[in-house]
């Protein structure tokens, strides 16, 4: 591949044995992009836990009555003017009278929610499928990998909106819908790296040993394809907050007034030409944690894969 | 290789004949009553009968499945919109063009500002413009599109308001606006409701190509100021992640024999570049141009629903939540069509770029 000094010098290195896990671990801390990704998720999850002591108010309650207040009023920061008489928000008000600073912190509970808790599922229910389908084989393999095939022809957005719209709106309806459209990505790639491992010979060994069916493919060939499932899975998680967030914009995923941002933006996107702080908010906040997430899973490939870091790092 | 294009190809039809099933099967699957979502909630059991046996609703399943799977596979029929009474092909006709122009557009810009991102950091490795660039990759990936479209909308509309750099924020041509279609201008004389007239009314609707070729610059410079704004919110994905993808492969391209050796034969360093590297290193960024497509399509509902433009995807998502089957089966079977053509193309493109992949 390349011929320059360092890849040269790299494995005459004294290595001392070390588990894949520990030097991955070693490595990611290396990863620029890594660091910078866990430095915003480490942050997000801080904000999400104490939510209720770092948010002015309540986020759901209205203001109406208890201040004096414009519908959808710019956020008012003394620092840069606004008259100190008047009560600080941040990030202004919205049409319900609510301090959309409280919201945004309250949302990122949501968001972290919906990201692992979609991908969760999609990757316990498709290493299950994945799994037997590749353990099985035959017409058992044929027939779920041709139904995994008939739902990744869909975009998967859209599938998620007509699962949507056969199981009722909602929230909960919506992680579903995520969960589901993810599910044959994972499924896929725990058949592959249960098709590539299951001759290998210490899974022979094993089996000649005596272990079942059930120990061989959770003892021995799962742990083997972890990585890339972990991998997929952080990636995974950043396009499912941002395909919740979507779903919420159209209105068919959180409904008000749960402080979604995906929903926020929505129910105001109409008023983004007349209080724009409506809309730039609630989309920073899906753009920054999205962000994150995209960040880590590439730090994290990377340092699983040493080949590939090298390449990014030139 | 035509072997394995066969082969792939035959392998997409098991596949296109379940996207029919599945998509009937949502379509039903969708709670709610098409009768009195399409006459109101008031509908009295008679009228809703007769609506039932106009449509076909009171036929065993089965049986509304094989009318259906026969009607698209011998005679391209979608059937009729519930809501507006129309042939769903029509409605395809009139929409696709928008969605396609959108589409397509929006890959332009991707392409034609990702490639040559790519390249420059790439050359420029670890420089100011590279580390921009890269940062401005992993923000592209992980915008939503249509947040990005609305500020942007902000930004051009209200405050570049009177401003040369206006743009509109909603719509595909300014109201009042109303393009003489081709076959009119050059006085074909087609007759309507033949597929003649069917595949003209549908490349007219191509706004862009239609002023083109009639010479309608007015039109023209409309389309294009309305076009502008969401295809630039629906490239950022694609954009961010060719951006990527050329720079990385730049870099594998960069490192090897054969440019070494054409540097040391003192080839002048742009044409190391260009010739020698930049061609090499193309072909996994049309790979992944070719998956970008679908997930265009995708974008375009969000898009499409941010810029009020009556395309694929706002009649998809319009028709899904207002249980109008007909055209949520039309729009998807073209939609997942789309989308398997895409990846066959995909597919056999590798196999063009790796014979092994031909020989599995």
């Amino acid at each position: 591949m390349t011929t320059n000094v360092e890849t040269v010098i790299a494995p005459v290195e004294p290595q001392r044995s070390r588990s894949l896990a520990a030097l991955t671990w070693r490595r990611l801390f290396k990863q620029r992009n890594a660091v910078v990704g866990m430095i915003i998720l480490a942050f997000l999850t801080l904000v999400a836990v104490f939510a209720p002591w770092i948010a002015p108010y309540d986020p759901v309650q209205s203001l109406l009555g208890v201040e004096t207040l414009k519908e959808r009023e710019a956020p008012c920061i003394h620092l840069l003017g606004c008259p100190e008489d008047k009560p600080e928000h941040l990030m202004g008000i919205d049409a319900n009278y609510r301090d959309v600073y409280s919201r945004i912190i309250y949302g990122t509970r949501v968001s972290l929610f919906i990201g692992f808790s979609t991908i969760g599922m999609a990757v316990v229910v498709g290493a299950v499928i994945g799994a037997l389908s590749g353990y099985a084989g035959g017409w058992v393999d044929n027939l779920i990998m041709r139904l995994m095939d008939v739902v990744l022809a869909f975009p998967s957005f859209l599938l998620a909106i007509a699962i949507i719209t056969v199981i009722g709106r909602g929230l909960q309806n919506a992680l579903y819908a995520i969960a589901i459209v993810n599910i044959p990505v994972f499924a896929r790639l725990v058949r592959a790296s249960v098709l590539s491992i299951k001759e290998q010979e210490f899974v022979s060994a094993s089996r000649a040993l005596g272990a079942n069916w059930l120990r061989l493919l959770f003892v021995r060939i799962f742990p083997n394809a972890l990585p890339t499932l972990v991998v997929q899975a952080t990636l995974s998680i950043a396009a499912a907050i941002l395909e919740a967030a979507a779903l919420s914009f159209l209105g068919l995923g959180a409904q008000p007034p749960t402080p979604e941002w995906g929903t926020m933006l929505g129910s105001e996107r109409n008023q983004v030409f007349t209080a724009p702080h409506l809309v730039f908010f609630p989309g920073l906040a899906i753009m920054i944690t999205v962000l994150a997430f995209n960040l880590l899973g590439d730090g994290v490939r990377d340092a699983m894969d040493p080949r590939l870091a090298q390449v990014a790092k030139k | 290789m035509s072997k394995y294009i066969l082969r792939r190809i035959l392998l997409t039809i098991p596949v296109i004949l379940g996207i029919l099933v599945v998509t009937f099967v949502i379509a039903r699957a969708i709670p709610g009553d098409p009768c009195r979502s399409a006459l109101g909630e008031r509908a009295t059991e008679a009228a809703c009968n007769a609506f039932n046996a106009r449509m076909g609703l009171d036929k065993p399943m089965i049986v509304q499945l094989g009318i259906y799977m026969r009607e698209i596979l011998l005679h391209g029929n979608f059937g009729d919109s519930i809501r507006y009474s129309r042939p769903v092909s029509q409605m395809i006709i009139e929409r696709l063009p928008v969605t396609l122009e959108l589409g397509f557009s929006a890959l332009f810009i991707a392409v034609l500002v990702g490639v040559p991102m790519g390249v420059i950091s790439a050359v420029r490795r670890n420089s100011a413009v590279d580390v921009a660039t890269m940062v401005g990759a992993n923000i592209g990936v992980s915008m939503p599109v249509y947040w990005l479209g609305l500020m942007l909308a902000y930004v051009f509309a209200i405050l570049l308001k009177d401003t040369p750099f206006w743009l509109a924020p909603t719509g595909r041509l300014t109201a009042g606006i109303i393009p003489a279609s081709f076959y009119n201008v050059w006085g074909l004389g087609l007759t309507r409701g033949t597929s003649l007239y069917m595949v003209a009314d549908f490349l007219s609707n191509f706004v862009f190509f239609n002023a083109l070729i009639t010479g309608q610059w007015s039109v023209l410079v409309d389309a294009f100021r309305h076009m502008i704004l969401p295809a630039i919110a629906l490239s950022t994905i694609p954009l961010a992640i060719i951006a990527r993808i050329t720079r990385s492969s730049m870099l594998d391209v960069l490192g090897r024999e054969y440019v070494r050796a054409a540097r040391a034969k003192g080839v002048a360093e742009n044409l190391v570049i260009l010739k020698h590297a930049l061609r090499n290193a193309l072909l996994p960024v049309v790979t992944v141009i070719g998956i970008q497509v679908g997930t265009l399509f995708a974008g375009a509902v969000l898009t499409e629903t941010t810029f009020g433009l009556s395309g694929v995807g706002r009649a998809l998502f319009d028709a899904i939540t207002g249980r109008d089957y007909p055209i949520i089966q039309g729009f998807t079977v073209v939609v997942a069509l789309g989308y398997v053509i895409v990846n066959m193309v995909v597919d056999i493109s590798y196999a063009y770029i790796d014979p092994r992949i031909r020989l599995k």
